[in-house]
């Protein structure tokens, strides 16, 4: 069990730098997603920890070791790939005793974790299979056991689920939480699902362009963002951004002034801010309510029904769409006029810099 | 409609592919038919396709030259060269592959910019540095110069093979802890090894097929059988008759081997190309 820490690392290539110090302490036992969207350089940074990518700049320290030059086999981790890098000449058996071998470890003692880490996966049938004889769910749990063997300090996982069809990865990632739950290693999880982040993480760092946007719990991330990045890239379907002109506020609250001429009075504080600033207003579909009549009425323009839940697009008079998540059976049709209600609770302001306005009180399950 | 089009088009290529193959094939073809004729037969015109065939050239051919010391000096050459040759281009060819740098690509077309260059544009200083390293007549001195000219062909080949073998696959050995070495001789070794072999194979066939440098740089202790084909060539006239025979004999073994190896090399040949 170990701590991970980043002391404002950089990565540059050629003369493009792409991590741009990024430092951050990861506790033990702790799992932390890196999440972001493509090209942010989650998998870089990753790739930086494991040392497969050279560090240009800054500190990495396991367990209070500086590895930045330490070969990536001695730095105590175990890393799954996307592709699951199994070796496909050798059966599943050789491919997890690969390392315990060069490690140097003895026959008889290769022979016994190899064995109780294939039960745990159960993967004892298979271990005289090459790879190229196993289904995609399979391989992905060879290659997992084939970073359990080793014992590491650290397990990274660099987006291990995405090639795996839906349902397969659903049920790999209550695996994946329980297995950590189960061995208590530190670790550091790579992916562009949001869905995966939320659910497996203690710990979100959302990167964007090699710059760390937030770090926080999932529920953190979900009820404060930082800005509107953030705001935006946690959630789905995403949270529903419309403008509006700041009028002034004190310690319990904020007024903003929709287009309709509608007064909006959010509990969120706004140090410093001028009236008439024009900022923007956000809330999650989730929390935007149906009315069949009153105020900021539009019309239906697509519904989706899921089942459990229908997802209901309204187009405003000023001709932005917002999505509004209601429950099953609602019986509104397209066409058809309807009024939306903005819990001011679950309203966020953005300055027009991006950054989100603190809120006057913390969600309970975001303290 | 498409199907008939494609049909007639799969006839017409077939019948293209064998007719190369066949005027290809035409002249080893007449050289083996050759040999089995006397030397009067072989240069009556017009050329005979019925006649008795003779084992006669063979003999004389036998008699004349000790095919077998031509014989091992070209496997001496072809195999200690293309041994050489896989040694140094899988290291340099791993680099290229897993470690490029800047300059990679044009180290590449320059390495095989050399095989541009006409052989004899380096006759004079290649013979002299072999006179004074006491190279002259020797396998050593053939089978490094062929090693050399093989060389940049070789290191292209291996580093497309190589490129093919996904780099996750080379840094999860290292992850596992294996070092450099470990990395290339436990992981991408074992799975690269068909396009090594069907590379070896190519150098095996260049170095069996070489004839400026073995005929400039041997003259008998180490003479192979490009050597051995040139003697028969030259003096009292030509008799074809025996030349075709020594021509069969020398080229016999390495046909054979291609035969056998066909698929290996095609499918070298041709990896990547149509993946």
């Amino acid at each position: 069990m170990a701590t991970v820490e980043l002391k404002n690392l950089r990565k540059t290539y050629l003369t493009e730098e792409i991590i741009k110090g990024i430092s951050l302490s990861i506790e033990e036992r702790e799992f932390v997603v890196f999440v972001g969207p493509s090209g942010c350089g989650k998998s870089t940074l990753l790739r930086m920890i494991a040392g497969l990518e050279d560090i240009t700049s800054g500190d990495l320290l396991i367990d209070g070791q500086r590895v930045n030059d330490v070969e990536p086999g001695k730095r105590g981790l175990a890393m799954v790939f996307q592709s699951y890098a199994l070796y496909p000449h050798m059966d599943v058996y050789k491919n997890m005793e690969f390392g315990l071998k060069l490690a140097g470890m003895p026959e008889a003692e290769r022979r016994a974790k190899i064995e109780h880490v294939a039960r745990t996966l159960q993967l004892e049938p298979y271990l005289h299979h090459k790879p190229g004889q196993l289904s995609g769910g399979q391989r992905q749990r060879v290659a997992i056991g084939r970073a359990i063997v080793r014992n590491p300090k650290v397990f990274l996982f660099d987006e291990p689920l995405s090639n795996l069809d839906a349902a397969l990865r659903g049920q790999m990632r209550v695996e994946l939480s329980a297995l950590h739950r189960k061995l208590g290693a530190t670790t550091i999880y790579v992916t562009h699902d949001q869905v995966e982040a939320m659910t497996m993480a203690d710990k979100i760092v959302v990167l964007q362009k090699g710059v760390v946007e937030q770090i926080g719990s999932p529920l953190e991330l979900y009820h404060h963002p930082r800005n509107l990045f953030v705001a935006r890239f946690i959630g789905s379907p995403p949270m529903n951004f419309f403008s509006a002109i700041f009028q002034g506020g004190d310690a319990a609250g904020s007024s903003v002034q929709l287009r309709d001429g509608s007064t909006l009075h959010v509990p969120v504080t706004s140090p410093g801010l001028l009236p008439g600033t024009k900022v923007t207003v956000g809330i999650r579909p989730e929390h935007v309510e149906l009315a069949s009549s009153g105020p900021n009425s539009g019309v239906v323009e697509v519904i989706e029904r899921l089942g459990a839940i229908t997802l209901v697009h309204v187009r405003m008079p000023d001709g932005e769409i917002i999505v509004v998540q209601t429950d099953g059976a609602v019986l509104t049709d397209v066409e058809t006029r309807v009024s939306l209600t903005l819990p001011p609770r679950n309203c966020h302001l953005f300055a027009p810099d991006g950054l989100a306005f603190e809120a006057c009180h913390r969600h309970p399950l975001a303290a | 409609m498409a199907l008939k089009t494609k049909t007639s088009t799969r006839i017409g290529v077939t019948i293209l592919a064998w007719g190369i193959a066949l005027w290809l094939f035409f002249p080893i073809f007449w050289m083996i038919l050759t040999s089995f004729k006397s030397d009067v037969q072989a240069i009556s015109s017009p050329p005979k396709l019925v006649f008795m065939p003779t084992l006669s050239s063979y003999a004389e051919v036998f008699e004349r030259a000790s095919y077998w010391h031509f014989a091992l000096n070209t496997m001496i050459v072809s195999v200690g060269a293309t041994a050489i040759a896989i040694a140094l281009a899988v290291p340099a060819a791993y680099s290229m592959a897993f470690m490029p740098s800047k300059r990679t690509r044009s180290t590449l077309l320059w390495m095989l910019s050399t095989r541009m260059l006409p052989p004899v544009g380096v006759l004079v200083p290649i013979y002299l540095l072999a006179r004074n390293t006491h190279l002259l007549d020797t396998c050593t001195g053939l089978a490094i110069v062929d090693m050399l000219t093989n060389l940049p062909i070789i290191v292209w080949m291996l580093y497309t093979f190589f490129r093919e073998v996904p780099a996750p696959i080379l840094e999860a050995g290292r992850m596992d802890g294996a070092t450099r070495w470990q990395e290339m001789t436990m992981v991408l070794l074992p799975l690269a090894l068909p396009g090594i072999a069907s590379t070896a194979l190519l150098s095996l066939i260049l170095c069996w097929n070489e004839a400026f440098w073995s005929l400039n740089l041997t003259s008998s202790n180490a003479a192979p059988l490009t050597a051995f084909i040139a003697s028969f060539s030259s003096p009292e006239g030509l008799f074809f008759g025996k030349l075709s025979a020594a021509s069969t004999l020398a080229v016999a073994p390495i046909l054979i081997f291609g035969w056998i190896s066909q698929k290996q090399l095609v499918r070298g040949l041709t990896f990547g190309a149509v993946k």
